[in-house]
């Protein structure tokens, strides 16, 4: 794996970090896990440079906060946030982002926009709440179906970024065309 | 360097990073067997009197709790409504203990100590062929694209705000995506002309 690739991966490691700072809109509702603009980088790093520097994308970012950076949604972040019951989504997060950047390999002769809003859907948002939502009933003690339902209010901010995805990814393939990795 | 570390001369913070992981770590998996309710209230006690071991500023930092209360109230009328209050109470107290105890692990170990705790787990690399410093060079371009991001994005809206009166627009994301990636293009280069991430001297 070059240099390059590395640099690539801390790019999209402090994008994530930087769209941490967005404000969170909150829906008083289940505190553990706010909406933020953070899952939009997950969904960028995937379809943007691949299931596997995506995922470690994802990683790196994960490894920070464990070490202690306040990166996470409303300055959250250290040890505790893998004791919290949205560990499931943090589990989720870098998956989803492999299977995103997999779907836009996989996708290649679609239209960028199309492929990568399904590429976001799937990855960002069915593949994370695959582990996000046995995660919130395990800590929480809940069976699935009330877990699903509690993790189910964040879904329509996540259509939100699946359609900022596939926007941004557009622009760059047009302006930037080699900063995308999946079509080069 | 941006860090939850609380500054501070404890015995907490004099013990080694490693062994304060390794405590946490054990300890959770323990307190995930445990189903008894009566053993939390000991282990709340143990946790709170860690924190007030590092004085006013350690019990201040029990405010972490506040972001959480939302969520552990609605996760007890849950519990309470299906009939399992007291289940619900076990679950409550054990999210607690073991989301204090990792966080207290956080407050008095610095990211530095931190990273070279875990510097061992990377061994493995070197059998892929890859040097195990790769993942604390990734740390540090994070920790300095980070601010850079942001940098970069606030020129773009100062400007945009200048020009049409608006503070922010999503017509900002074109612009900012293509201009952070060039940076990291450049920062590429910058690397590989210094010997990329092994360095020079080898």
């Amino acid at each position: 794996m070059a240099d390059r690739s590395l640099v690539h991966i801390a790019f999209y490691a402090a994008l994530i970090a930087a769209l941490g700072l967005v404000p969170p809109v909150a829906i008083p509702f289940l505190g553990g896990v706010p909406i933020t603009a953070q899952t939009l980088g997950v969904m960028l790093a995937g379809v943007m440079l691949g299931p596997v520097r995506g995922g470690l994308a994802v990683l790196l970012f994960l490894f920070l906060v464990a070490l202690g950076a306040p990166f996470l949604a409303g300055g959250r972040g250290g040890l505790s946030v893998f004791a919290s019951p949205s560990v499931g989504f943090l589990i989720g997060w870098p998956i989803g982002a492999f299977v995103a950047g997999w779907i836009m390999r996989a996708t290649n002769d679609l239209n960028v926009l199309v492929a990568a809003a399904i590429s976001a859907t799937v990855g960002g948002i069915l593949v994370v709440y695959i582990f996000g939502i046995p995660g919130v009933a395990y800590m929480a003690g809940l069976s699935l179906p009330k877990a699903a339902i509690a993790s189910a209010v964040y879904i329509p901010g996540d259509l939100i970024k699946v359609a900022i995805t596939a926007l941004v990814t557009q622009t760059v393939a047009r302006g930037l065309p080699g900063a995308l990795f999946t079509r080069s | 360097m941006i860090s939850i570390y609380l500054h501070g001369e404890s015995w907490a913070h004099r013990l080694p990073a490693s062994l304060k992981l390794l405590v946490v770590a054990i300890g959770s998996l323990i307190l995930f067997r445990v189903q008894d309710f009566w053993v939390f209230l000991p282990c709340l006690a143990v946790v709170v009197g860690l924190y007030a071991s590092l004085g006013r500023e350690g019990l201040m930092q029990l405010k972490l709790l506040r972001g959480l209360s939302m969520f552990l109230a609605i996760l007890l009328g849950l519990h309470w409504f299906s009939g399992t209050f007291f289940e619900g109470v076990t679950v409550v107290l054990r999210l607690i203990v073991m989301i204090l105890a990792a966080n207290f692990v956080s407050i008095t170990t610095r990211m530095d100590d931190m990273l070279e705790a875990v510097q061992p787990l990377f061994k493995p690399l070197q059998w892929l062929g890859m040097s195990p410093r790769r993942p604390a060079l990734g740390v540090t371009l994070v920790l300095r694209f980070a601010p850079h991001m942001l940098e970069v994005f606030s020129m773009l809206r100062e400007a945009y705000q200048a020009r049409s009166g608006a503070k922010n627009s999503w017509r900002l994301l074109a612009p900012f995506a293509i201009q952070s990636l060039r940076m990291s293009d450049n920062v590429a280069e910058a690397l590989k002309a210094r010997g990329g991430a092994e360095g020079l001297s080898r």
